[in-house]
C-alpha cells in the first residue's frame, strides 16, 4: 500500500490448528449448520492490506468475536484493528464483508463491526460498513475491488 | 393485526438487487431499477404483469432510483454513475434524450415536483440540486449544500413546490424558494439517531413520515405561523415537530416508507425482509397522533426489502422491490 507502514512492528499471534474433521462432517445425511469456527475459517486467511500477514496472525479476527444465529440468519463479526488510528480499518472491514457476502448463502444478514473501544473512529467506520448502499457503490469501484480481491485471495 | 397482505405476483427479470419501484401516476404500470443498470417497465394485461419495456444503456453503473413525472410522459433515473437520465416517449418508445450531469458522486435519489416544473436530485457529494424544466430544457436552478453527509432521498410536497430531503447526517430538511428566487432550507428535522433512508408526505402535505437506520419510523407535523396549537415559528416559516415515534416494530434498518395519499396507510420496507403496514388510530389526537401496526408480512422477500409504494389509483395495491432480485405486487385488504 503506502510507502510508510502505519504499524511498523505489529505483534504476531499463533494460528489455530486446522479444524478436526469428524465422521458427521462426511455424512451427507446430517444437516451441518454454520458455526463460528466455520465463519472464522472463511475470514482468518484474509491478508492484511499492509503486511504480508493474515488477519488471524495479527489478531484482527478471532473466533470468540464471531456470533452466528443460524435460525435467524444472523452473522456478527467484530474485528480489532492493530492500532487505534489504523486508516485501513474500513478496508479491512470491507474485505471481511465481501468475503462473507461471497461465501455465505444470501439468506444471511452480515454485520461487521469494530470491537468496542479498539479504534478512534469506531462509530464512523461502523456506520460506513453497515450502509449497504455505500458498500454497493464502493464495490463498483474497480480499483477498490482489486485491492479487496488481493486481500481476500488466500496464499497457497 | 387487522389486515392481510396477499401476494398477487412475483415479477422476475432483473439480474441482482432491485433498488426501487415507482408507479405510473395513473397506476397502470410500474417502473423498477437496480444493480443490473436497467429500468424495466411492467404492465398488467389480462390479469398478469409482464415486462413491457427494458431501458438499457442510459447508465454505466447501478440505477438507484426511478421517478415518473406527474404527466406520465417522462421517467427520470438516478445512478451511481453520478448522472440523472430523463427518458421520454416522444418517439412512441421511451428514449433517453437528456442526461443531467453535475454531481461529483453517486446520485441517490430523483423526484419530480407535482407541478412538473422541477426535478430534484441528491448525491453522496452531500448536495441537493434543483433543476427547472421548460419544454425539454433542464437548467440547474440551485445547488444546495446544507446537509453535512451523503443525501439519501429527495421528495416533493404533494401539491406545493416544497422539497424534503433525508440524509446520512440523521436529519431531514425542507426547502422552498424565497422572494429572491433562491432555494433555501426553511426547516431541519432532528430526532433520528442514524441515517434517514426515506420519507413520504401525507395527502395534505402538512405531515411527513420518515424511516431510518435507527429502526424507527417518525411522524412529523407542520405548524404554520400563527398555528392554533401555539407552537413557536421563526422567520415566518413553519416549524416541523416529531409528534409520534414508532419504535420496537422493526429489527433492522428501514429502507423505505410510503404514505398512501388515499387510504392514509403507511407501508415500510425493512432490512429484516418484512413489509409492515401502519394505520392511524381513529381516536388519534392530531397533535399527538397514535398509529397501530395492522399487518406484518414475514418473509415478504427472501432478502432486504428496499422499496415499497402504494398504487396512486388502485387502493390497496402495493409494489415492493428487494435484494432478492424480485419485484412483487401485493394487495392489502382489511
Amino acid at each position: 500500500m503506502g510507502e510508510q507502514l502505519e504499524n511498523v512492528n505489529p505483534k504476531l499471534y499463533k494460528k489455530v490448528d486446522d479444524r478436526q474433521i469428524t465422521a458427521n462432517d462426511e455424512d451427507e445425511d446430517i444437516v451441518d449448520e454454520f458455526d463460528s469456527r466455520e465463519i472464522f475459517d472463511l475470514i482468518r486467511n484474509i491478508n492484511d492490506p499492509e503486511h504480508p500477514l493474515t488477519l488471524e496472525e495479527l489478531n484482527v479476527v478471532e473466533q470468540s468475536l464471531i456470533e452466528i444465529d443460524n435460525k435467524r440468519n444472523k452473522v456478527n463479526v467484530k474485528f480489532t484493528p492493530t492500532i487505534p488510528h489504523c486508516s485501513m480499518a474500513t478496508l479491512i472491514g470491507l474485505s471481511i464483508r465481501v468475503q462473507l457476502l461471497r461465501a455465505l448463502p444470501s439468506r444471511f444478514k452480515v454485520n461487521v463491526e469494530i470491537a468496542p473501544g479498539t479504534h478512534a473512529s469506531e462509530t464512523a467506520v461502523n456506520k460506513q460498513l453497515a450502509d449497504k448502499e455505500r458498500v454497493a457503490a464502493a464495490l463498483e469501484n474497480n480499483h477498490l475491488i482489486e485491492v479487496i480481491n488481493q486481500c481476500i485471495a488466500a496464499k497457497m | 393485526m387487522l389486515g392481510t397482505l396477499e401476494l398477487k405476483q412475483a415479477l422476475t427479470g432483473h439480474k441482482g438487487r432491485v433498488w426501487n419501484v415507482c408507479w405510473h401516476p395513473k397506476g397502470h404500470s410500474v417502473a423498477s431499477c437496480g444493480e443490473d443498470k436497467t429500468i424495466r417497465i411492467w404492465v398488467n394485461e389480462g390479469g398478469k404483469w409482464f415486462t413491457k419495456t427494458i431501458l438499457v444503456e442510459g447508465h454505466q453503473r447501478t440505477v438507484r432510483e426511478v421517478s415518473w413525472s406527474p404527466c406520465g410522459n417522462y421517467i427520470a433515473s438516478a445512478s451511481f454513475d453520478a448522472t440523472t437520465a430523463v427518458w421520454d416517449k416522444k418517439s412512441g418508445q421511451f428514449e433517453c434524450n437528456v442526461t443531467l450531469e453535475g454531481h461529483e458522486h453517486e446520485v441517490k435519489s430523483v423526484s419530480w415536483s407535482q407541478s412538473g416544473h422541477y426535478l430534484a436530485t441528491c448525491s453522496r457529494d452531500k448536495s441537493v440540486w434543483i433543476w427547472e424544466t421548460t419544454e425539454d430544457e433542464y437548467e440547474c436552478a440551485s445547488v444546495i449544500s446544507c446537509h453535512t453527509q451523503d443525501v439519501k432521498k429527495v421528495k416533493w410536497h404533494p401539491h406545493e413546490d416544497t422539497l424534503a430531503s433525508a440524509s446520512y447526517d440523521s436529519t431531514v430538511k425542507i426547502f422552498k424558494e424565497d422572494a429572491y428566487s433562491d432555494w433555501v432550507c426553511t426547516a431541519t428535522l432532528s430526532s433520528h439517531t442514524s441515517t434517514v433512508w426515506s420519507l413520504s408526505f401525507d395527502s395534505t402535505g402538512s405531515r411527513l413520515v420518515t424511516c431510518s437506520d435507527d429502526m424507527t419510523v417518525k411522524i412529523w407535523q407542520e405548524y404554520k405561523p400563527g398555528n392554533e396549537a401555539g407552537i413557536a415559528t421563526e422567520n415566518n416559516e413553519s416549524t416541523w415537530k416529531c409528534c409520534c415515534t414508532l419504535s420496537g416494530y422493526h429489527s433492522r434498518p428501514i429502507y423505505d416508507v410510503d404514505w398512501c395519499k388515499t387510504t392514509g396507510l403507511i407501508a415500510t420496507a425493512c432490512g429484516d425482509d418484512i413489509i409492515r403496514i401502519f394505520r392511524e388510530d381513529s381516536t388519534s389526537d392530531p397533535n399527538q397522533p397514535s398509529f397501530s401496526m395492522v399487518c406484518a408480512m414475514d418473509d415478504a422477500h427472501t432478502q432486504d426489502v428496499n422499496s415499497v409504494q402504494w398504487n396512486p389509483v388502485n387502493h390497496g395495491q402495493l409494489v415492493s422491490a428487494s435484494d432478492d432480485g424480485l419485484v412483487k405486487i401485493w394487495f392489502y385488504s382489511e
